[in-house]
Parts: structure tokens; C-alpha cells; sequence
């Protein structure tokens, strides 16, 4: 391990019977971007708050900066939180604010006004410090407490559903400032959020929580291509997911036996011939041909095409009734005849065999 | 339903309002009339108009030094009994206290118990450490019946507040009291003040446990009040009652001041 800002090892948490966080390692490096992704009540938030010491683990261990945390109240830890309602004090002016986190390390009056300076001016709201956090919209008061994490260069930033909060495209704008942020200041940041899209855009790695246990973590390309589990796999991006049985595994791949006909997929978990699997595959990664031209793949009628502007969305329906959605280039040209017959096919590291 | 259809509604509603506040506020008024009368007995309405009653009041010693005490009283007690009961109040809803409700209930104790019991328990208890009759022994007193007030006003003040505010200010490096001193407190200013004002209109109209308590030398206003109606009594317990009244007003135009002034959270 190179130079982990953050480790946790074994956390768990229980809220009265309700296991909240099970068993979680996670390792942050100086510099990342980790995003926490799940459903509610996965753990993320719970993990993210154990981390600030708002909430305490049952067991395990949190380290920060290769010390270990546990008897460090929330205001002895080095890091900044942005949270999902901003959180700003009502009562003090933007640049008191900012200058909180400041005043309480007793920051000398000259230096304190030039890092709240040039955090304002960092989220683009130079000329906002006399107003009252209620006197801005969302988005600048998001940015505000953004300021006011980073002001005084914590060791870790932690950002709980930041812009849960506001509209699609003031989110977009925001996710962009954050990342900037990130790069310029290379500030370690612990994301957390429901939104797959967001943490594919964001982050440089993601841990996908389900159940309060951690399912897999790697970067956006490799929870995308190549999921671990099945549920990785369904909530991140869309999936078309096939079930079949096993015919046989050969070097990594295995051939899979379905109602409407053979498929090859990878297998990266353990998988016996026989076994039931799920062979998951993205829209955007299924070849679509008419049936007439020679191959191999599952023969269906395409039932629906809808325009997406950057990309044409087919839906097929297999010869057993299963619905295989299917995305291709704008430039691919569409089908112009009323049901065509098609048959689908991918390359066999471009699909998942999960057991199921 | 057009605008005639809600007359005869709007026009019992709107006597019903007057009727009340005739009601509410009339006696007031002749007390305060009665107060500047001319005539040496409770005369309605007066012959003549003096100030005659102020002026004895103002002279007359048992009124003078039972007006003393009384501020002795509730600038005490009522300072006391914010800070106690707000303090209480940020424990009972923001720590994780066991029996936090049960503490509660306790401390709200005063205002459901009947006020003569409360006062007949503090004389027990003074009787064996020497507080009846003195001023310490009042503070107490009425510092233990207005903290339910207190309570009652700061816990909802702080319910409302959003306790990620505090957790903010704490993830930013604010120990408890930082984060109680530049966060809490702050935003819970306007309850803590109404809760202070309240208190001390409480206790300077307090009779009940101030007539158990107080002795001839210690005797607060109302007390005094309570004595002289039982003898005869003039028009001074008019004027009297009429600075209880200008007193009280006072303290509720202070409150309509602060909480015009402090900054409306939404």
C-alpha cells in the first residue's frame, strides 16, 4: 500500500437488530476519488458518517493517515464534509462561514482572510461573502460548503450525497466544479451517492455497496465491463440479463445453454457445468445482424426502435419470449421493414456468467 | 359561494372576537382607571382623576421594599431558570440521556402538580435547612417553578433545529461548547430569551410559593398585594396592579423587539 490516507478493516455496525455495515475493507488513496455507490440503505452513508466520527463502528478499525481514529472525537479528525442539505450556518455570512473551520484551528486574522479568499474564489463566489446563506440558490450554497470543507486543507473530504438536492442540470454543472476542484487542489474525496451515472462520471474508483457489505470496488471501466457480481452488474448502466445452464467452461469462457438458443459468456467467478447461471450483457455491447446472414447468437424479432439521438435503442424479442435491449450508433443504419427477424450475438469477454 | 353568502358568518365571527376581547381586557381597563381616581375608595367610574395613589405607593415603605424584593426575586430566578433549563433542555434532547423522557416529565413536574402543593413541599424542605423567610430560599423557589417553561419553549426551539448543523460545525473542528456558543445557542437565542421573559413575568406575578416562603421582612409584590386586599384596602392596590400591568407589557414588547431583530430561519 503505497500511501493510504484512509484504511478501514472489518467495520461493522448494527443499528438494534438491522446489520447496517458489514464487515467493510476499503483503502483510499492520496490524491483519489473514491465513491461510495448503492441503494439507500446500503451502508454508504452509515460508513461515510463512521468515518467522520458521527457515528461509531461496533467493530473494525479506521485509519486515518495510518492512525487509527477510534477514540477521536469528529472535531480531532483532519477531514471536511459537505452534506446532502448544505448544512450552512443560517445565522453567519457566507465568508463567516468559510472562516469557521478556520477561526476554531485560531488561524491568524491576515492568512484566515486570504484562504477564505481564495477558497470563494475557488467555487466561483468571489463576491458573495456578505450575504446569508438563505439570500443564495442551491447550487451556490452547495459550492459555499464545499469552500468551507476545503478551506483548511483537510486530509480528507467527505461528501454525502452532495447534490442530491438539486435539479438534473445544476447537478451536471456541479459534479464538473467538483471534479476541477479535485484536480486542482488533489484533495482526497470520499464520495457518496445512489447515482450510478454520477459515480461513473466522478470518480476515479467506485465501491458499489448492497446490503451494507461491499460487492466490488474498481474503476468505472472495470465495474462496467466487467462486473463481479450480479448485482454490480444490474445496477450500474443498463444490463440485459439471460438465464441459462452451463454446457461446459473452457480457458475462462463458458458456453451457456438457453431457451432460444447458445451463448458464450465469461466467467470470472467459479462456475461448474451444470450450474444455472445468469449471463449478463450491456445493450451497446450486443452485435445485431438479420437472421439471413450466416453466424451464430439468439434469433428474435425486433419489436420496438426508438430514436435516442446519439444512438438507436432496439428491443428484440428471443424465440422464448425473453426482451434482449440493444443499443447501436446513429450512423448504423435502422431496419426499415415492419418485425425484422434478427439474430444477436456478442464476444464472449463482453458478457458475465454469474451462478444463479 | 359568493361574498354575501360568507357575510353573516364574517359578522358573527367578528363579534364573537370583540366580545371576547371586551371581556378579556375590560377589567383590565377599569383597574387602570380606577388606579388614577381621585375618590379614597374603589370607584367606578372615578369622580375625578389624581395621582394621588401613585404618589402613596411610591411613599410608603411596605410597598417600596416589597417592589425591591421583587426585582431582587426575578432578575435572579428567572436568569437562573433559563440557564438551568436550557441547559437541561440541550442534554435531555440532544444527549443520548437514559430516562431522557422520565427526566423530562420530572422537571415539567411544577406546572402539573397544583401550586400550593409545590409551595407546601418547599416550605417542608426550607424548614430543615433555614430558607423560609429569605430571599435565597425564594430564588430557589421560583427558579424550580419556572424551568418547565423554560424547558417546554427550548426543547421545541432545539427539535426543530437541524442537528446537521451541529454536526457540521463539529466535522469542521468545533469541540461541543464551540459548536453550543457559535451554532446552537445562536439559533436557539429567540426561545431562550421569550423562555427568560416569561419567567420573569412569572415570577414577578408569582403568589402561591412566594406566600409560603416569604416572611414580613422578605415579602415580594404580590405578596404584599394578597395582604393588603385582605385588609381595606384603596385605590394604591389599583396603582399597583397597574405596574404589574406596565411591567408585564414592557417585558412582551422586548419580546416582539428580539424576535422582529433575530434573523428568520427557514
Amino acid at each position: 500500500m503505497a500511501s493510504a490516507v484512509l484504511e478501514l478493516a472489518g467495520v461493522r455496525k448494527r443499528y438494534d437488530s438491522v446489520v447496517a455495515v458489514d464487515d467493510v475493507d476499503l483503502a483510499l488513496e492520496t490524491g483519489e476519488f473514491l465513491t461510495l455507490l448503492g441503494p439507500s440503505g446500503s451502508g454508504k452513508t452509515t460508513t461515510l458518517m463512521m468515518v467522520a466520527g458521527l457515528q461509531q463502528p461496533d467493530a473494525g478499525r479506521i485509519m486515518l493517515n495510518g492512525v487509527s481514529v477510534a477514540n477521536l472525537p469528529p472535531y480531532r479528525r483532519d477531514v471536511g464534509m459537505v452534506f446532502q442539505n448544505y448544512a450552512l450556518f443560517p445565522h453567519m455570512t457566507v465568508r463567516r462561514n468559510v472562516a469557521f473551520p478556520l477561526e476554531m484551528r485560531g488561524t491568524p486574522a491576515a492568512e484566515l482572510a486570504r484562504l477564505v479568499d481564495d477558497a470563494l474564489a475557488l467555487v466561483k463566489l468571489p463576491d458573495h461573502g456578505e450575504r446569508l446563506p438563505k439570500q443564495l440558490s442551491g447550487g451556490q450554497q452547495q459550492r459555499v460548503a464545499l469552500a468551507r470543507a476545503m478551506v483548511y486543507r483537510p486530509a480528507l473530504l467527505l461528501m454525502d450525497e452532495p447534490l442530491g438536492a438539486l435539479d438534473r442540470k445544476l447537478r451536471e454543472q456541479l459534479q464538473l466544479e467538483i471534479k476541477r476542484v479535485h484536480r486542482e487542489r488533489s484533495i482526497s474525496v470520499l464520495y457518496v451517492t445512489h447515482d450510478q451515472e454520477e459515480a461513473l462520471t466522478m470518480s476515479d474508483r467506485i465501491a458499489v455497496f448492497n446490503k451494507g457489505r461491499i460487492e466490488q470496488i474498481g474503476t468505472p471501466e472495470e465495474l462496467y465491463d466487467r462486473p463481479a457480481t450480479r448485482f454490480v452488474a444490474s445496477f450500474i448502466g443498463d444490463t440485459n440479463l439471460i438465464g441459462g445452464r452451463v454446457l461446459g467452461v473452457a480457458d475462462g469462457v463458458c458456453e451457456v445453454e438457453t431457451a432460444a438458443g447458445r451463448i458464450a459468456a465469461s466467467a470470472r467467478t467459479p462456475i461448474e457445468a451444470g450450474a444455472a447461471v445468469v449471463v449478463a450483457v450491456r445493450p451497446e455491447r450486443v452485435v445485431l445482424v438479420p437472421v439471413r446472414m450466416a453466424g451464430t447468437g439468439l434469433e428474435g424479432v425486433i419489436i420496438e426502435q426508438v430514436f435516442l439521438g446519439t444512438s438507436r435503442k432496439y428491443v428484440v424479442r428471443l424465440t422464448d419470449g425473453t426482451e434482449v435491449v440493444v443499443l447501436r450508433p446513429i450512423s448504423d443504419p435502422p431496419f426499415e421493414q415492419a418485425a425484422p427477424a434478427v439474430r444477436v450475438s456478442w464476444a464472449p469477454d463482453k458478457a458475465t456468467a454469474f451462478s444463479g | 359561494m359568493n361574498a354575501d353568502g360568507m357575510t353573516p358568518w364574517r359578522l358573527v365571527r367578528g363579534t364573537l372576537v370583540i366580545m371576547v376581547a371586551v371581556f378579556l381586557l375590560a377589567p383590565l381597563a377599569v383597574v387602570v382607571i380606577i388606579s388614577f381616581s381621585a375618590a379614597p375608595f374603589l370607584q367606578f367610574p372615578p369622580p375625578g382623576f389624581s395621582l394621588r395613589w401613585y404618589d402613596l405607593l411610591f411613599s410608603t415603605p411596605a410597598w417600596t421594599n416589597s417592589l425591591w424584593v421583587s426585582v431582587q426575586l426575578f432578575v435572579p430566578s428567572s436568569i437562573l431558570a433559563t440557564i438551568l433549563g436550557t441547559a437541561a433542555s440541550y442534554g435531555l434532547v440532544r444527549g443520548r440521556v437514559p430516562g431522557a423522557s422520565f427526566i423530562t416529565a420530572c422537571l415539567m413536574l411544577p406546572i402539573i402538580v397544583p401550586g400550593m402543593i409545590t409551595a407546601a413541599a418547599l416550605f417542608g424542605v426550607y424548614r430543615g435547612l433555614g430558607l423560609n423567610g429569605t430571599l435565597t430560599g425564594l430564588i430557589i423557589g421560583h427558579t424550580v417553578l419556572h424551568i418547565p417553561y423554560v424547558v417546554a419553549t427550548v426543547s421545541s426551539a432545539l427539535r426543530v433545529q437541524d442537528v446537521q448543523l451541529e454536526q457540521a460545525a463539529a466535522t469542521l473542528g468545533a469541540p461541543p461548547w464551540a459548536t453550543f456558543r457559535h451554532v446552537t445557542l445562536p439559533l436557539i437565542m429567540p426561545a431562550v430569551m421569550s423562555a427568560l421573559l416569561i419567567s420573569m413575568i412569572l415570577s414577578f406575578d408569582e403568589l402561591i410559593v412566594s406566600l409560603f416562603v416569604s416572611s414580613a421582612r422578605v415579602r415580594p409584590v404580590a405578596v404584599q398585594m394578597w395582604s393588603n386586599l385582605l385588609g381595606d384596602f384603596d385605590p394604591t392596590i389599583a396603582a399597583i396592579a397597574s405596574v404589574c400591568f406596565l411591567f408585564a407589557l414592557l417585558v412582551m414588547a422586548a419580546d416582539l423587539a428580539l424576535r422582529g431583530r433575530s434573523p428568520r430561519i427557514g
